[in-house]
């Protein structure tokens, strides 16, 4: 090991951790990161690449309704139910994909209909909870309801035992840790004290607590119609408390599971890279297995060149003009010529001003994992698969 | 602009994670206050952006002094329920209420709009009450606004008798006048969020009585040439200038071309990116643009700059 550590190189025999060697030893990769960083895109481009070169039954499941996105997979759109993207796309893409390639976008109300069905005792108690206002009302939000339901979702598929690899796109979360506690929260929401308080039987609620300044309080600014209402949506959820909750803790047990892998999507700026930080220290307490963390948009290393950092001040300084001076007259009026080296040098320091702060910033990158895959800045937008799959290639060996 | 941005007395402001929201609400609030105004900058998840954006210590729920006129918080919902019940139910004892908060924020928790309105309702009552001539709000991103802007109706419908009905009447005549409140959104010439935009500011015209008061597109990139400098540059790449650049000017040369060529390349996708915003918004909606900035992102240095460039556009 030491000899490895010195030399740097792999043991012999054995291939250089990459991208591609995580994900052929996982089940599960959770691509995670602060919005704008290019997540979806980059859960896509590695399940392509999955797919076309580790062969196999791969899906992604997205949370972001980008048309975009089943555009560049080649599909009409996204739903809730998991879609085969055609072997057609990959041949006219100039790829021979080994494997299937199915995609699925998360819809939240559509899941949590789903699991109330198969939650609750009978189907006369999931049309009651179905049809209670407050709860299509709550569907969408309820305790990190999105969060939750995209963990939910995948152990669905995951135990469906269809797929050999599942990539997952998480939601934006308001902090890092929200969707790696939803399935504990979910299971200490079903469990609280206070959701069995308000789901004691109404009549000896309000007879024991109507004197209470409290309970008085509440009615008076929300009215006990209200509380009612609430009590009785708690109390049909009530019913479905054990399945719930044995249904969160396998959640949990599956993110934590050898068999899967969280990747870090990040790109070298302040706010996103702080997050990422954050983030992996926070699946190192939550005991989970940080594989990857991809660093995206990355700008190209040739702002760093300490030679062209020299033309760049002297194009956009006084001298400038000495080298239009030395240009043939075929390159233009000498004025203009100094005026577009001037431009184009201080383009240059600009740049390279950005690349240095994100090579800093790089450089401090406190704990990171084995794998560091580096994507950079794609200069167009990806339209396709073939595009998708030009910037797989660099996850998978960046 | 049918109402200067700054004389309006409410902002909200959204945006896709990532665009800089954050910069452009504390950059609005500084402005403000710059102009003369007494402005309060609030926070509604307290992620610390704001704090950051000033480099002030921690906002909390009590207002604090960031500098002259101009004032910072962080959106707290249990502080924000107390302050409701003393201020403006008059319950005693608001101490002893410790089950009662509670109760309501698991409530809060289950419940559409209670932590909404619990955040409007703040907001909105330091509008009514005229403690400040200006409050902006880094709101909630994109996809949680109009679940935001719409929580007093969301509540009227659910809560048919007591106290909090009553209270959304006043709110919503705040938030419907286009005098009074305006939603701000951020975006940035890529892709993803332009189409973000546009779909939220159709979102918010149908679904909401709040007026769009403009769009914000921040990181801008530079025009590198006018149209007969971009052909010269062109030319200078060429095989039949190129060599003589290269003797004239030195090593490392092709990469500070190279450079330049992305940056023309970013530039144009971006400008593609800006067209279609400007042609699928309703022509009367002000866009507002902020530049790139290269060497501070973050911090009351670009929070300054930022504050600086809005002004421009606004004509400050």
């Amino acid at each position: 090991l030491s000899a490895r550590a010195a030399t740097g190189a792999a043991p012999t025999g054995a291939a250089p951790r990459s991208l591609e060697q995580l994900l052929a030893a996982k089940e599960i990769a959770v691509c995670c990161g602060s919005g704008g960083v290019g997540k979806t895109t980059t859960a896509a481009a590695a399940a392509a690449m999955a797919a076309a070169s580790l062969g196999g039954k791969v899906l992604v499941l997205t949370v972001d309704p980008a048309r975009r996105l089943a555009d560049a997979l080649g599909m009409e759109s996204l739903g809730n139910r998991e879609m085969r993207v055609p072997a057609l796309s990959f041949k006219a893409a100039g790829v021979e994909c080994r494997g299937e390639l199915w995609a699925a976008m998360l819809d939240t109300k559509q899941s949590w209909d789903e699991l109330v069905t198969r939650h609750a005792p009978d189907g006369v108690t999931a049309q009651r909870i179905l049809g209670n206002p407050l709860y299509q009302n709550v569907a969408g939000r309820f305790v990190q309801s999105h969060e939750y339901i995209a963990m939910e979702r995948l152990y669905e598929m995951h135990s469906s035992g269809r797929y050999d690899l599942i990539v997952v796109d998480t939601p934006p979360t308001r902090n890092a840790l929200d969707f790696l506690e939803a399935p504990d929260r979910m299971a200490d929401f079903f469990s609280s004290r206070l959701l069995r308080w308000l789901t004691v039987p109404t009549r000896s609620r309000v007879v024991n607590l109507a004197s209470r300044p409290f309970y008085q309080a509440a009615d008076r600014i929300l009215g006990s119609q209200f509380l009612e209402d609430i009590a009785e949506f708690f109390l049909l959820f009530q019913s479905m408390h054990d399945g719930f909750v044995e249904r969160a803790r396998a959640v949990k047990r599956l993110l934590s599971d050898r068999r899967t892998t969280f990747v870090v999507v990040t790109t070298l700026e302040a706010a996103p890279l702080h997050e990422a930080e954050l983030f992996i220290d926070a699946l190192g307490g939550h005991g989970f297995h940080l594989g990857a963390l991809v660093l995206n948009k990355m700008l190209p290393a040739y702002l760093l060149d300490g030679a062209a950092f020299q033309v760049a001040e002297r194009f956009a300084g006084p001298r400038g003009a000495e080298v239009a001076a030395g240009l043939p007259a075929e390159a233009g009026v000498a004025d203009q010529v100094a005026r577009v080296l001037r431009e184009v040098g201080e383009s240059y320091l600009n740049f390279a001003v950005v690349a240095k702060r994100e090579a800093e910033q790089r450089a401090e990158l406190a704990a990171a994992p084995d794998v560091v895959a580096t994507v950079p800045y794609f200069e167009t937008d990806i339209y396709d698969l073939a595009g998708l799959l030009g910037l797989g290639r660099q996850l998978w060996t960046g | 602009l049918s109402v200067d941005l700054l004389d309006r007395r409410l902002l909200f402001v959204t945006g896709k994670g990532g665009v800089g929201r954050s910069t452009i609400a504390a950059a609005l609030a500084l402005l403000s206050a710059q102009n003369g105004r007494r402005t309060l900058a609030c926070e509604v998840d307290a992620k610390g952006n704001l704090a950051d954006s000033y480099e002030a210590p921690p906002t909390g729920f009590k207002a604090t002094k960031i500098q002259d006129r101009l004032y910072a918080m962080s959106m707290h919902t249990e502080e924000s329920l107390k302050e409701y019940l003393r201020l403006q139910m008059r319950v005693p004892g608001v101490a002893r209420m410790g089950p009662l908060a509670k109760a309501l924020d698991f409530v809060a928790t289950a419940a559409p709009g209670v932590r909404e309105i619990l955040t409007v309702g703040k907001l909105g009552w330091e509008v009514k009450e005229r403690h400040y001539d200006l409050v902006v709000v880094d709101a909630s991103p994109t996809g949680h606004i109009v679940g935001q802007l719409t929580a007093p109706e969301a509540i009227s419908q659910l809560v048919k008798v007591g106290a909090v009905r009553h209270q959304t009447g006043w709110l919503r005549d705040l938030l419907k006048d286009p005098a009074t409140t305006g939603l701000v959104v951020v975006t940035t010439p890529e892709e993803m969020p332009v189409n973000e935009t546009i779909e939220l500011v159709g979102r918010v015209r149908s679904e909401t009585e709040v007026d769009v008061a403009a769009v914000i597109v921040n990181r801008v990139l530079p025009e590198l040439f006018s149209h007969s400098d971009e052909e010269l540059f062109e030319r200078l790449r060429a095989p039949g200038l190129a060599p003589f650049l290269a003797e004239s000017a030195g090593p490392g040369v092709e990469n500070v071309m190279e450079a330049a060529r992305l940056a023309v390349t970013l530039r144009r996708t971006r400008v593609g990116h800006l067209e279609h915003l400007r042609a699928a918004l309703p022509p009367e909606l002000p866009l507002l643009y902020v530049p790139y900035l290269f060497n501070r992102t973050h911090g009351l240095r670009a929070t300054a700059q930022v504050a600086e460039a809005l002004g421009a556009e606004l004509g400050h």
